[in-house]
């Protein structure tokens, strides 16, 4: 199945901004802004729902805190106990230190990777969207035309209004851009 | 607009750049040919660094009776730099977690180069501990892996064991949050440069980023979070590399202070070591509208309260040892300042305390040769503080008898060198290789710091007509 897009490039993100607020509450479908910085607020005004990411960060430093402490105290008090200066075997507080440093280890790499995962980036990938200067100095509003009364001139008219310096009609196949 | 409107602090950079222009200004160094500085810049580090290599390699064959310890100096050259290293790195973490959190914009014109600082610093680092292990061969020993041993686990009571994890960690997360932030510049070197291997490279490293607003949502989220873990990261490591010292009971080291002391010293060391790599790359870069006056003073204050802290815990050392009533914590002090390594101990008071004095003054922290003279200072003086810390608690300790003194070897001062040249070295080809500044980073704070001066310029105009 094709998707008929339309791209509108602009100079500034505040333009980007209030093009894609626009677009969202004459509820046409925006597929994404593409930007070469973050922009405040894009987030809200594409109607993103939070990210979720946290959880994964959350999952990862727990697991990695529990891991270690159990470890340590099952190889320094189950598997080979050693008197070491007559400190107990299960010395918890000594073990506090490396318990927090593979919280932050694991919490931290499970992150960078659930964010990886869920925003298909991977190594050698070439990137989905591209137009001149998203990278640079242009910001991109991509809308999608399903229905009829957005048809490719007035969606033109509309990003025109909104300050656009170049716009392109692009269709593209399944889940391309 | 973007000028200077008054009662508000100067633009974040300078110029009124657009963003095509800081693109095009962050990414010239890495796409012109490299000029005679860089090229002898990199001659003596490789050169430093090979005479290191030598070094290295004849202790790790003949063994460590290469160096200057005895049996009550053991811990002398190879744990001095240790620290002095660890303690450089500090400030890049600082720069990219701890002002991120804080919401210093300033930080983006700073940032990348001072974490590439910390991932070298903390490779210079490494290489102390594993020579000192004696058998570096076995160096994964330190690990706790099934082993036909037994298996024979780690002692994870053992603060050598903590920092091993603490150190492995911090360079970890360090490589990888600097690589985080690196993800969108890659795809801009990728969009602008020649075909060809260079970018090539870009493209596969870029992970196919194209600038949608909802990775960069999510990126942002991670970017956060593996700030809120990199901050208590970076006061952790430090504060377990002062437990190296503090478990021990050696008089000199045995101190609680030791943990909020050694981050400060730490985080005093990198701003130092920030502003003297930031101070040359600035110009041989052409960076100055991107690293202004402002960074610089801002970085000199950061030295300055540091500077303080370090001095109050040297202060608070003294007066413990002197109110405990322990007589050898008592002899340990007045031996540091009056036995026969005195003048190691007002070297490092001088750098540490009375150099950074200077920086009270704006005239000072404005003058960019000073700073740049100061800062290396301080660098020496940091040095001593850890020298002062391990030599001068070890060599007069509870019996006279066992006393000794200490001198390094040409083989340790020479891994002393080498380290300096892995770093430069490192630091030459990032230059050379990475954009310095963290573009997208730059660009978006120069954005939001510009908005809100359009937002205030015009009641600032209203008032000036009336």
């Amino acid at each position: 199945m094709s998707r008929h897009l339309s791209v509108g490039l602009f100079d500034s993100d505040h333009d980007v901004l209030a093009a894609a607020r626009a677009a969202r509450s004459a509820g046409w479908p925006i597929v994404d802004v593409y930007s070469p910085h973050p922009i405040h607020g894009i987030d809200e005004a594409m109607g993103l729902p939070r990210s979720r990411l946290s959880l994964a960060c959350l999952v990862g430093g727990i697991f990695g805190a529990a891991f270690i402490l159990w470890f340590e105290i099952w190889t320094a008090a189950v598997d080979w106990p050693l008197n070491v200066g007559g400190k107990p075997f299960n010395s918890l507080p000594a073990f506090i230190p490396i318990t927090f440093e593979m919280m932050v280890l694991f919490g931290g790499l499970s992150a960078v990777v659930a964010l990886l995962v869920v925003a298909r980036l991977r190594p050698g990938k070439a990137p989905p969207f591209s137009a001149a200067g998203v990278t640079d100095d242009r910001f991109a509003l991509v809308l999608e035309r399903t229905s009829a009364p957005m048809t490719a001139a007035r969606v033109r008219a509309f990003l025109e209004a909104h300050r656009a310096v170049g716009i392109e009609e692009r269709v593209v196949g399944g889940e391309d851009l | 607009m973007a000028e200077a409107v008054p009662g508000l602090a100067p633009p974040l950079i300078d110029g009124n750049k657009t963003l095509g222009r800081i693109t095009r200004d962050v990414c010239a160094p890495i796409e012109r040919r490299p000029g005679a500085a860089w090229w002898a810049g990199l001659a003596v580090s490789l050169a430093a660094l090979a005479a290191g290599t030598a070094a290295v390699s004849y202790q790790i064959a003949v063994g460590i009776g290469t160096w200057g310890v005895n049996n009550s100096v053991g811990w002398a050259f190879g744990i001095t730099n240790f620290v002095f290293w660890i303690g450089i790195g500090h400030a890049g973490t600082l720069i990219s977690a701890v002002l991120f959190l804080l919401r210093q914009r300033w930080r983006t014109s700073v940032n990348r180069a001072a974490e590439a600082m910390t991932l070298f610093a903390v490779m210079c680092a490494g290489i102390f501990p594993l020579i000192h292990v004696g058998r570096p061969w076995l160096a994964y020993w330190l690990a706790p892996y099934p082993n036909f041993r037994g298996p024979l686990w780690v002692n994870f009571r053992s603060p050598l064991a903590w920092d091993f994890f603490a150190v492995s960690t911090y360079f970890i997360i360090s490589a990888t949050f600097w690589y985080v932030g690196l993800i969108p510049d890659l795809a801009t070197m990728r969009d602008r440069m020649r075909k060809g291997v260079r970018q090539r490279i870009a493209a596969f490293l870029s992970l196919g980023w194209d600038g949608s607003a909802r990775t960069w949502q999510r990126y942002e989220l991670v970017y956060l979070l593996l700030a809120g873990l990199a901050t208590p990261l970076v006061f952790s490591v430090h504060t377990i590399v002062s437990w190296d010292f503090a478990t021990a009971v050696i008089p000199g080291w045995h101190a609680t202070i030791f943990a909020p002391y050694f981050v400060a010293g730490a985080i005093f060391s990198g701003m130092a070591m920030v502003l003297t790599l930031m101070l040359v790359a600035r110009v041989v870069l052409q960076l100055q509208e991107y690293i202004t006056i402002r960074h610089v003073d801002v970085m000199a204050k950061l030295v300055l309260a540091t500077s303080g802290m370090v001095g109050l815990a040297y202060l608070t050392e003294f007066f413990t040892a002197m109110y405990s009533g322990n007589p050898y914590e008592e002899f340990v002090f007045l031996n540091r300042a009056m036995g026969p390594f005195a003048w190691a101990y007002w070297t490092m008071v001088g750098c540490n305390v009375g150099v950074p004095l200077l920086f009270w003054f704006r005239r000072v922290r404005q003058n960019l040769w000073l700073v740049f003279v100061l800062s290396l200072l301080v660098n020496v003086g940091m040095w001593f503080e850890r020298f002062v810390i391990i030599v001068t608690s070890l060599h007069r300790d509870f019996l006279p008898s066992s006393w000794s003194g200490y001198t390094p070897t040409i083989i340790e001062v020479t891994t002393l060198i080498g380290t300096f040249g892995l770093f430069f070295t490192c630091y030459l080809l990032f230059c050379r290789f990475v954009p310095v500044i963290a573009i997208a980073e730059v660009k978006g704070a120069m954005m939001e710091d510009r908005h809100e001066r359009e937002a205030l310029a015009p009641a600032h105009a209203e008032e000036a007509v009336a």
